[in-house]
């Protein structure tokens, strides 16, 4: 058991406000609910989650070291996975109640839901509008599509910066603010959920603190879960936090678990598995 | 720093390839010009072939090479293009079959030409009973450079990176709308380059098209669906006559055929130049 006091943390980590506001303290509406999961690439386990509740209008993040599957897992939530050859996803993941991985469900219309930002900003080759524009064309939606592209792009914390280039090329923009682009371009289609992988992890200092501050905007309208390698940043954005851990076996296959899930500040400072505890210390990975 | 001996000695056998090219290049170009110099005139363009070295003309041969040029356009773009995406994008690799296909392809783009001459021949020509017109030309050149046209368009596909496939497919794109709107646009120059370089290799061939024998003489224009002669065939047919006035003529056609494939290879860097691009 940690015991120190949360603003002192050994690993350095300041936290939010110790007091937990009840609206923190209550559960809200699942968005995901999931249940004895387990991926597997050419019939090798990769991760392992035996009970995760994603929460609406809360930011998620998804901790660990390296190889615990974390990228892993959360490309489920889109059906990523199912692009990826050898891939199987068993156990069940309810979305708003409906079985994700369900027969009738198709993953395109998955995705039109649940949006998703990589670890490396992939702006398409075309301009800013374009880029925006492109979830609103795919999905039919051109009627109003230049206020759809404004709000999308004010959303993301970016129009200021691009309002007078929207016909330049996106490549012509920093990463941070391709990253930010990316970001819109999901939100111009309106969506449940916001995965983001990694999001911050190319970028500069100040770049990641607007991704950062843009997240805590984001979840009043959007559900946010996030993989990050930085705890750092999982104890300034998040308000549940998922520590998953590697799992050696005596063959030497490796394997993610989800050890720990819980409020972020337990996370931090009250944790119930040793192993999450060494590891937010700072002991370990 | 010193370049040793051994550097040195190897410095002077790289310039000495290279010169040896350009010179053989420089050699035969104004060779070819100075022969053809006294016919390059308008008859040459606008005279039809006749067996009278004073009057005949490469105007016959020239639309009968741009004829074969449009066929092959036509047909081995969409085609090698949508064979390209079928391998890249859809093709199961672990599968025997789609590996076969790989293989075969690969094979293709090494097999002489005469041998699709011959199988033009066999199964065009004869087989499908087409005759020995410019429409079965050009499905005989077609084929000849299908397996041109499918390696760069596929070295093109590939070379879009898989982070703007995943970025499509997760904004719910389906496999057709993403390819469709990300990587065609993006293959686009590659495409285009490749198969313009196809297509000169295409019309600078005459083995192929000298399987469906040649017409010497020609009162009208060639269509798709006449007998016809093309530009190299052409020119072979003329430096084979004992006439001197026929291997003026022949030397001047090439310097015609030259610069139609300068032009198209012209083309072709331009649009690679253009498209340059760091993902």
């Amino acid at each position: 058991m940690v015991t120190q006091n949360p603003t002192d943390h050994p690993a350095g980590i300041r936290l939010p406000e110790t007091s937990v506001s009840p609206a923190e303290e209550a559960a809200s509406p699942l968005v995901f609910d999931v249940t004895d999961l387990t991926v597997s690439y050419g019939g090798t386990p990769a991760v392992r989650a035996t009970a995760l509740p994603i929460e609406e209008h809360r930011v998620t993040a998804f901790i660990g070291p390296s190889g615990c599957g974390k990228s892993t897992l959360i490309r489920c939530f889109n059906r990523m996975n199912d692009l990826v050859p050898g891939a199987l996803v068993e156990g069940r993941i309810l979305y708003h109640g409906d079985d994700l991985y369900g027969s009738e469900v198709d993953p395109v219309e998955v995705r039109k839901r649940i949006g998703m930002v990589f670890q490396k900003p992939n702006p398409f080759p075309k301009s800013i509008y374009d880029n925006v524009a492109f979830g609103p064309r795919i999905l039919g939606l051109t009627d109003g599509l230049d206020e759809r592209v404004e709000k999308a792009i004010r959303r993301a914390a970016l129009w200021d910066e691009v309002k007078d280039r929207l016909k330049s090329s996106a490549l012509t923009m920093s990463g941070g603010q391709q990253q930010r682009l990316c970001i819109a371009r999901c939100l111009a289609v309106e969506p449940d959920v916001l995965l983001m992988d990694e999001p911050a992890s190319a970028l500069d200092p100040i770049a990641t603190a607007r991704i950062e501050e843009l997240m805590s905007e984001l979840k009043t309208r959007y559900t946010i879960i996030i993989v990050t390698h930085n705890m750092q940043q999982a104890a300034r954005v998040a308000d549940r936090t998922a520590f998953f851990s590697v799992d050696v076996a005596e063959d030497g296959s490796r394997c993610g678990r989800l050890v720990e899930f819980d409020r972020t500040n337990v996370i931090f400072t009250n944790p119930r598995e040793k192993r999450t505890e060494d590891y937010v210390t700072g002991r370990f990975g | 720093m010193r370049e040793t001996p051994l550097e040195r000695g190897f410095r002077a056998l790289l310039y000495l390839s290279v010169g040896v090219g350009l010179v053989t290049l420089l050699v035969l170009t104004i060779t070819v010009i100075g022969d053809g110099l006294p016919f390059l005139d308008w008859t040459l363009i606008s005279s039809p072939t006749s067996f009278n070295p004073d009057i005949a003309g490469a105007r016959t041969a020239i639309l009968a090479t741009l004829w074969l040029m449009g066929i092959v356009i036509v047909l081995a773009v969409p085609i090698g293009v949508g064979t390209a995406i079928y391998l890249e994008e859809y093709a199961d690799r672990s599968r025997l079959r789609n590996r076969l296909i790989e293989l075969n392809i690969q094979n293709l783009a090494a097999v002489p030409s005469i041998v699709y001459g011959i199988l033009g021949l066999g199964f065009i020509v004869n087989g499908a009973g087409l005759g020995r017109i410019t429409l079965a030309g050009g499905l005989i050149l077609t084929l000849l450079v299908l397996p041109t046209v499918i390696i760069a368009s596929r070295e093109a596909i590939r070379a879009v990176p898989n982070s703007i496939r995943y970025g499509a497919f997760a904004l719910g794109a389906t496999q057709w709308q993403m390819i469709r709107t990300q990587v065609l646009p993006a293959a686009t120059p590659g495409i285009a380059t490749g198969s313009i370089l196809g297509l000169s290799r295409a019309i600078g061939e005459s083995a192929p098209l000298l399987m469906l024998g040649v017409i010497l003489t020609a009162s009208k224009d060639p269509d798709p669906f006449s007998r016809f002669i093309a530009l190299p065939v052409q020119i072979y047919r003329w430096t084979i006559d004992p006439s001197d006035k026929f291997h003026g003529l022949a030397a001047a056609s090439i310097v015609v055929l030259l610069v139609l494939l300068l032009s198209m290879n012209t083309v072709a860097i331009i649009i690679r130049n253009r498209s340059h691009r760091t993902w």
